[in-house]
């Protein structure tokens, strides 16, 4: 479970606002205590964890590959990728810079429409907002399509305390929900369990297969275990009053929101119920409706590997007679305003959360969703995370990758998530008071590398570490400190036994 | 300060005064130039790959293709009772006897075990079909509750690419893009056909 843990104190500032001077910004983050977006422990805990659980490797191994293939063979077949590539990071730059003046117009669209907007600056305010419209329905219980926002601020968790059950109807959230879990990725959340796993957890749970009478046949196919979550649902969206949603997209000019699915779970939601709420961070705008061409062609097949998903639904406030005819949408601010001062880092704004850069990330693949402590994992979860909550709540995260780039080669939206992770380490690092082992080691060695001869009795030092090596190719794993920071997640080669300068200078007689 | 004005205010405060001017380049495919037919075996390649079954025909045999339709879909002898119309699919399409979508409560929709529709434009590219919410297409609920979906497309509807479906498109009006029967990855990234939408989408391509 990714219950943030109970910390008091005040909300720290924006990473990138200026910790003193005139120019400081004070922008809010993310409050602690609700939501999703701080673990109970630094990543290299929980990953090294998550590193010994076999069968979570399996799983994750299987499925990121599955879906980098998909995804490869549908983006190789689109020649313009490169330009819809740029066109999607432009149209997002276009958007950041002219944030207000969209969403205003987005207000006034959804208005004009039949639509109530609300806006929240945080997850305390839009979970109380959700929970009042909620109430004065009369109903007890919601059912909810996918939706990253409402996790991030745990809107499941108000509801339940206000006696409001919400029914994630979602296969993978289902199979989490039921399960009592936590979502591991953004695209399937529940792509750490297995068929058999998921069929243990729907046996145990489903009404369906209670009491004496209840025929439990249920095969661990993937068929059969999909249809009996169709089972299980059918009747909660036929008798549902309120839906609850996020938005993949929200054209400002039109006032027209759109989600993106394959289930048609998304469909039910927003087609029955009488009221629909839709929460929306303030970042999912785009300026006009043609803008839809670029973001509709780049997500469903850098999300699922699809040339387009089985169904993607737009709607505009109320339509008479057609869908829901009480229309909420509630406008999330939550830490994003905070990301959006940092020039380097407000680039992380422009996820349409695809997940490419989850399946394509060697550290994701190893260490699964849950290590990453929030709703966000992977590459962009590293840059979104901190910054959401302000870097000291999520310290671990910027270094919770290997900085290979492939983030940055998979992501429709070219966001240069290594340079981000490099801007936020530079961050964290700027704000400890303290001088960190690991820094005294840099300055150390930056002296001694800009003295030849220091340089030399360096080097000549670390062959003493072959001594601990016994042989072997790599240093222990249990160095003492500080030495065993950097140990305990990476194997340490053994210094060789002679330095390229003793090299040279032997074969070379100098 | 109410939250609306104040995380108006934050955006202020983090964008500061100089405000970039960002161009858009555009320099993607906006407009496919090949043939209509082509385009048109492009759109049956991909619903097929999509698990979608596919009957073409000719504009006179659009009734009979649609009781063909029918017959892939629930099997022979089905009950023309039990397939609801959108109020604006032409008579010559429909099958005897069957209903017409009068408005009830939607979710008595579910009672009925097929939909036939007509749709607002198809997407050669994705295999996708818009349905628009005008009477041909009918509301959502209609296209979304019984299991099998029939969908009448013209030859005039198919267009290229993406782009070309949105200029046409009314963008306040509700939109559903189909592309295949419902489906899901989610158990270890197996694709299934049908969970809660329809799971069996038949296209009748009149061309
Ligand atoms: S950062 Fe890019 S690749 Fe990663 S989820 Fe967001 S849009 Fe997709």
């Amino acid at each position: 479970m990714t219950t943030a843990p109970e910390r008091t104190g005040p909300t720290p500032l924006a990473p990138g606002a200026p910790r003193s001077g005139t120019t400081f910004l004070g922008l809010p983050t993310a409050p602690r205590g609700v939501g999703h977006l701080r673990g109970d422990r630094p990543f290299p805990d929980a990953a090294r964890d998550a590193l010994r659980d076999g069968q979570l490797r399996a799983n994750l191994g299987h499925a990121t590959s599955t879906i980098r293939a998909k995804r490869a063979r549908v983006v190789g077949e689109v020649p313009d990728w490169e330009a819809l590539r740029q066109a999607g990071k432009a149209l997002k730059t276009a958007t950041m810079a002219r944030l207000d003046e969209h969403l205003l117009e987005l207000e006034r669209q959804v208005t004009a429409r039949g639509g109530t907007v609300h806006w929240a600056r945080d997850a305390d305010e839009a979970n109380a907002i959700v929970t009042r419209l909620v109430q004065a329905t009369g109903t007890d219980e919601v059912v909810k399509v996918k939706s990253m926002a409402t996790q991030e601020i745990g809107l499941n968790e108000a509801l339940e305390a206000a006696g409001i059950t919400p029914h994630e109807t979602d296969l993978a959230e289902l199979i989490v929900q039921l399960g009592d879990d936590a979502p591991s990725h953004i695209l399937v959340p529940a792509i750490h369990k297995n068929r058999a796993e998921i069929r243990e957890i729907f046996l145990r749970t489903m009404p369906q297969f209670q009491g004496p009478d209840a025929d439990r046949d249920l095969p661990d196919e993937p068929r059969r275990l999909a249809m009996a979550a169709r089972t299980h649902l059918r009747e909660r969206f036929l008798r549902a009053k309120v839906a609850i949603s996020g938005a993949n997209f929200a054209v400002a000019e039109t006032g027209t929101l759109a989600v993106v699915e394959s289930e048609g779970n998304g469909r039910m939601c927003l087609t029955l119920p009488q009221t629909l709420i839709t929460v929306m961070g303030i970042e999912k705008l785009v300026p006009t409706w043609r803008d839809l061409e670029v973001f509709l062609q780049l997500l469903p097949r850098s999300s699922t590997g699809e040339r387009m998903n089985p169904y993607t639904s737009m709607w505009t406030g109320v339509t008479p007679d057609d869908g829901p005819q009480e229309f909420h949408l509630v406008l999330l601010d939550n830490g994003r305003t905070a990301v959006l001062a940092d020039e380097v880092g407000r680039e992380a704004l422009h996820c349409i959360r695809c997940s490419a850069c989850l399946n394509v990330c060697p550290v994701y693949e190893r260490t699964g969703g849950h290590s990453y402590g929030s709703v966000y994992p992977g590459p962009i979860g590293a840059v979104l995370s901190p910054q959401l909550t302000g870097v000291e709540d999520n310290a671990s995260l910027p270094y919770a990758s290997s900085l290979c780039g492939a983030c940055y080669d998979a992501c429709p939206v070219a966001i240069d998530i290594p340079s981000i992770l490099v801007h936020l380490r530079a961050e964290h690092v700027e704000a400890q008071e303290k001088l960190t082992p690991e820094a005294a080691a840099f300055k150390a060695l930056a002296k001694a590398m800009s003295n030849p001869r220091l340089w030399r009795l360096t080097q000549r030092a670390a062959g003493l570490g072959r001594l601990l090596a016994r042989g072997k190719p790599t240093m222990p794993p249990v160095l003492p400190p500080p030495a065993s920071g950097w140990t305990r997640s990476r194997d340490l080669p053994t210094p060789p036994r002679e330095t390229f300068t003793q090299a040279w200078a032997r074969e070379h007689g100098r | 300060m109410s939250a609306r004005e104040e995380v108006l205010s934050r955006i202020r405060t983090a964008l500061g005064e100089n405000r970039p001017d960002v161009g858009v380049p555009r320099d993607y495919r906006t407009a496919d130039e090949r043939p209509a037919e082509q385009l048109r075996e492009v759109l049956v390649d991909r619903l097929e790959d999509y698990k979608a079954s596919v009957l073409r025909c000719g504009p006179d045999q659009v009734g009979a293709t649609v009781a063909a339709a029918l017959d892939t879909g629930l099997g022979a002898g089905w009950d023309p009772a039990s397939v609801v119309v959108a109020p604006g699919v032409p008579a010559t399409w429909r099958p005897d006897g069957a209903t017409e979508d009068d408005g009830r409560p939607a979710v008595e929709l579910a009672a009925f075990a097929a939909t036939l529709t007509g749709v607002a434009v198809a997407i050669a590219e994705t295999g996708t079909l818009v349905l628009d919410g005008t009477p041909l297409s009918g509301r959502r609920a209609v296209s979304l509750l019984p299991d099998c979906l029939v969908c009448v497309v013209e030859a005039g509807q198919v267009v290229g690419g993406v782009p070309e479906a949105l200029s046409r498109l009314g963008p306040t009006a509700p939109l559903t893009m189909v592309s295949g029967p419902s489906a899901t990855s989610d158990i270890e990234l197996q694709r299934v056909e049908g969970v809660h939408g329809p799971r069996t989408l038949v296209v009748v391509l009149v061309a």
